[in-house]
């Protein structure tokens, strides 16, 4: 491969029109239609999209790596000078791992886990370049410290299940640098990762291309991360580019209806819900042998001219359009240059503000403990048999009539316990939770009546796995509806059913479909239509927009909002999604490992002064806006285990303003700022106050486009 | 749309269901080869009356030992000859699929019958329950089925209803197996967490949320499960432990010529290949469901 690393002056990598198809019993699927990019050294170019718009495809398509059902149909992919299709099997797969690395989105499954982790980082230099086991582990060990592993002696003798998630991915990027490759592919590379560790992940991705000067194609669906790692990017949809340009360019300009769109559907910080509501895109992302003719983005774009816009052409869809005076920045749009963005005005999901009215959730030092038992001979010894996880620790907080209480926390703060004690699952193991006036913290679901049960209900995270697929959507509905008492007779049953479907906004013959013909977005609309057949006082939607697409997500939250206004429903909101809770909460609950560290208004929450942990979530999180400036803090350290919380204050392991032995020795008092806002921590209050915010706007407003 | 129109939801009849997921078999060529073996044992079955040229248990003194194609005094051709007492072997073998296709189904039936509760029951509650019930399957499965099979009918004595005991006695276990796996798995959906919120009772969940997700497996599990079953009434039969006489049975019939098989081979040969065929049949069609079902 020496012909390779000669020729550095042209681009790293160039796509020509490529474009890229599956081949099915349902014939060709063409994924990917008319790519460019080209790509020089030391640049990086996002790929934007959401799921189902090829933006992976190209990656595989990239790597020829797409399986034995699909590959090049047109174009060319030319790697410094070298077309790739000329290439034989052997030479593609030199020039895979050595020349060209990819990293995935879950690092468990690109690591083998019979394997540790110094074996696997030393077969790399072993196997592309035949050097001595010595210079294998000394490479592999020093490549761990550019990954900032901190030790890097233990992670190389341990096998992947024994270093955190966040430690994995580290590994596997390593791995990735470890042939010093020229182009470096990111598939998703934080996505399977909490907020605080993405950040740790994002900020080395930055370092490392400056540092290794490799290109990068980093592939997400969120705008914030390519704002974060990117020089330029590709919005992608529906398997064609249609918008390309620098990212200041494409953010702040953008001109393609598509990616105004996609802006006008994610919760950036000026977005309100009463007055600056988000705008989903209405439609659906048609399927790759349904795409209608001309531009694939017609039938949804409020700019659609017939007889314009929906003309075939020899390409299949419209052709790219230079924008005058930007160099580089390109859009696949007609009516690029005449759409005025001025007098556009889409109508968001607005509606007024509400009162809250009567409280009807109390939550007072409630405590979930789950016992443990060891069996072990060490245990018996020692006589500690029985240990406890404390997944809940004193939580206290209320929630009144149709408010919005968010409870937002990484990944095992103990969250989905919380939720479990409030469905009956699992029994408080001390504390009170009044509900409407009743205790029912120790009240197990086979206890409650089918009123209680039907005043609380629960919308899930995954809308794959939310409704059975072994019944149709009406089946599942009348279920809970004669299971809550609310009617009984058959006809009454199927007309609630229908009832319910309107109010999610579908029509009414889904009631006849099964779950898999149903979109992601749909079926956690019928999710939302069963958590509200019982006519609740309260729903608790765990996680309920993660798992969909940006412009579904925003159409879903307004329908939750929608539905909360009509009936005045309590909103229990669990989140990890700081944006969006800041966008739809009106009460945030921060938990850490079981413990509540901070709870306000969501203003208050949201400004100084922060409990430390409050201020790093907030700094992790990625915002698409160019304007927004952050204070940068990363978290050392990973998330210790719940088994062994650390004494004291929970977080003053990976405090980065830790005061001393105080943090590891005493619980922090509740210290209240103002009426309902209240900060766990040590740190005097003069100190907290004279917090600075972590997110500053720079710019006064976003300019619209020309 | 009316609200008509929604006071019936139309639902294809199961009939028409079940021929088009039999449709999608034409994806698979191994599938259509065993359904075809299949179905050809079943129509034979079926119409046993019709296509056997003599009754079965009908002797021709004759015509003992008569070579395939022999030619009886009153004009009838033995096509694949006839036994130790002179009985037609094809008319024997095509009412044997009678019983061999009534007896493997019923007693893969019961097998699932037993196995499928208890293995809800363990995946879903786990704990003690799980630990007693996989216990005693896994004594059951340690145990050599066919030391199994000897014990239970000799002690009981040699009917069609102690083999649909025996058998299912010893397929159960497997079955329970399978179903506490898949059960494991579809325990934590959402939607079982939905009806667990929901208050529904723990056999609800069972059998209406986590049953029917479970039946892809089961369905070529079934397949599979009847030709092993069929091979095992085979055995049961060569070793005389099977149903009574004088009825045509496959394994039986292997038995009572055995000792002049060496001599008179088609005695045996042609009940072998029609218990190899229809078991090969089974094992195909279970693969091309396995291979229709994995597509998409």
């Amino acid at each position: 491969m020496a012909t390779h690393g000669t020729d550095t002056d042209g681009p790293i990598l160039e796509c020509r029109n490529l474009s890229l198809s599956y081949f099915t019993r349902a014939g060709e699927i063409p994924a990917v239609v008319d790519f460019n990019l080209t790509l020089g050294p030391g640049e990086s170019v996002g790929l934007v999209g959401e799921s189902g718009c090829g933006k992976s495809t190209v990656a595989l398509g990239i790597m020829r790596y797409m399986g034995h059902n699909g590959g090049i149909v047109g174009g060319q992919v030319i790697y410094k000078g070298t077309d790739l299709a000329t290439l034989g099997e052997e030479e593609i797969r030199q020039l895979r791992g050595n020349e060209i690395s990819m990293v995935y989105q879950e690092p468990m499954a690109s690591l083998n886990p019979s394997m540790t982790l110094g074996k696997q980082l030393m077969e790399v230099p072993l196997y592309h370049e035949q050097v001595s086991e010595r210079e294998a582990y000394d490479r592999a060990h020093s490549i761990l410290g550019d990954v900032k592993i901190p030790d890097p002696e233990r992670v190389m003798t341990s096998y992947p299940h024994q270093v955190s998630g966040g430690q994995q991915q580290r590994v596997v990027i390593a791995m990735a640098l470890l042939s010093n490759p020229s182009l470096l592919l990111l598939d998703e590379p934080t996505t399977a990762l909490d907020v605080t560790v993405e950040a740790g992940i994002i900020e080395l991705i930055r370092e490392l291309s400056g540092k290794f000067n490799t290109s990068m194609i980093y592939i997400s669906h969120n705008l914030g991360l390519i704002l974060a790692t990117c020089d330029r990017v590709n919005v992608m949809y529906s398997g064609v580019v249609v918008e390309e340009g620098s990212v200041g360019e494409v953010f702040d300009h953008m001109r393609h209806p598509y990616t105004k769109g996609l802006f006008s559907a994610i919760p950036l910080p000026g977005a309100d819900k009463t007055t600056h509501p988000l705008v989903p895109i209405r439609g659906q992302l048609p399927l790759p042998h349904e795409r209608p003719p001309g531009c694939y983005f017609g039938p949804r774009c409020d700019f659609f001219q017939a007889g314009r816009c929906d003309q075939t052409t020899t390409l299949g869809t419209i052709e790219m359009f230079s924008v005058e005076g930007e160099a580089g920045h390109q859009v696949r749009c007609l009516r690029w240059d005449d759409i005025d963005w001025e007098a556009y005005q889409p109508e968001g999901l607005a509606g007024e503000t509400l009162e809250r009215g009567k409280e009807v959730l109390a939550v007072k030092d409630m405590r979930k403990y789950y016992e443990l038992r060891d069996n072990s001979i060490a245990a018996m010894i020692t006589g500690k048999r029985v240990r406890y996880i404390k997944a809940n620790e004193s939580i206290s907080f209320k929630a009144h009539e149709c408010e919005t209480v968010a409870i937002v926390g990484e990944s095992g703060c103990g969250k989905s316990t919380f939720a479990k004690v409030l469905m009956g699952l699992e029994t408080a193991t001390a504390g009170e939770v009044i509900f409407n006036g009743q205790d029912i913290a120790n009240l197990p679901v086979q206890k409650r009546s089918p009123e209680q049960i039907g005043s609380m209900q629960m919308v899930f995270q995954n809308p794959f796995d939310t409704l059975n697929p072994s019944h149709s959507v009406g089946a599942q509905l009348a279920r809970v509806i004669r299971k809550f008492g609310v009617e009984s007779d058959k006809h009454k049953v199927e007309q609630r059913v229908m009832e319910l479907l309107d109010l999610v906004k579908l029509p009414r013959d889904f009631a006849r479909r099964r779950p898999r013909q149903l979109s992601g977005g749909q079926k956690q609309r019928v999710g939302i239509a069963r958590a509200f057949a019982g006519n609740p006082a309260m729903v608790v939607a765990d996680e309920p927009v993660s798992a969909l697409d940006v412009s579904v997500q925003a159409a879903v939250t307004g329908l939750l909002m929608d539905i909360q206004r009509t009936y005045r429903t309590t909103l229990l909101f669990i989140s990890h999604d700081l944006s969006l809770v800041r966008y739809l909460a009106d009460r945030v609950v921060v938990m850490y490992l079981g413990s509540i560290m901070e709870q306000g208004a969501t203003d208050e929450v949201f400004a100084p002064p922060y409990h430390p942990y409050t201020e790093a979530l907030l700094s992790a999180v990625p915002i698409a806006d160019t304007s927004i400036e952050k204070k940068r803090i990363i978290l050392e350290g990973s998330l210790p285990s719940v088994l062994d919380p650390p004494k004291g204050c929970p977080f003053n392991t990976r405090c980065p303003r830790h005061r001393g032995t105080i943090c590891e020795t005493e619980r922090p008092p509740q210290v209240e700022f103002s009426s309902g806002h209240v900060i766990a921590c040590h740190i005097p209050r003069d100190e907290l106050e004279a917090m600075e915010p972590v997110i500053i706007q720079v710019k006064k407003d976003r300019p619209a486009a020309q | 749309m009316t609200d008509q129109a929604l006071d019936t939801p139309r639902r294809e009849p199961a009939i028409l269901r079940a021929l088009k997921s039999i449709a999608l078999m034409r994806e698979s060529v191994v599938g259509m080869i065993g359904f075809a073996l299949v179905l050809f044992w079943v129509l034979v079955a079926i119409f046993a009356d019709f296509l056997a040229p003599y009754l079965p248990n009908a002797q021709d003194v004759t015509m003992i030992y008569a070579a395939p194609g022999s030619v009886a005094s009153n004009g009838g051709t033995y096509l694949l000859g006839a036994d130790d007492l002179g009985r037609d072997i094809l008319s024997r073998i095509i009412h044997g699929a009678r019983r061999v296709l009534t007896y493997a189904p019923l007693a893969t039936f019961c097998a699932y019958l037993v196995g499928v509760p208890m293995g809800l029951a363990a995946g879903y509650r786990r704990g003690w329950i799980d630990d007693v019930l996989s216990f005693i399957a896994n004594i059951i499965l340690s145990f050599p089925v066919l030391v199994l099979y000897v014990i239970v009918i000799s002690t009981f004595g040699a009917s069609a209803v102690n083999i649909v005991i025996a058998v299912t006695f010893a397929s159960a276990p497997g079955i329970f197996r399978i179903v506490r796996g898949l059960t494991l798995d579809l325990r934590t959906r959402e939607y079982v967490f939905a009806a667990e919120t929901r208050g529904e009772s723990p056999w609800y969940i069972m059998l209406v949320e986590i049953l029917p997700n479970a039946r892809g497996p089961l369905i070529v599990d079934v397949c599979l499960r009847v030709g092993y079953v069929i091979i095992t009434i085979g055995v049961l039969g060569f070793l005389g432990l099977g149903l009574p006489p004088p009825d045509p049975d496959w394994g039986g019939m292997i038995n009572e010529t055995r000792s002049m098989a060496m001599i008179f081979p088609w005695m045996a040969v042609f009940p072998c290949i029609a218990i190899s065929s229809l078991v090969l049949g089974f094992n195909l069609l279970a693969d091309g469901l396995r291979e229709v079902s994995l597509r998409d």
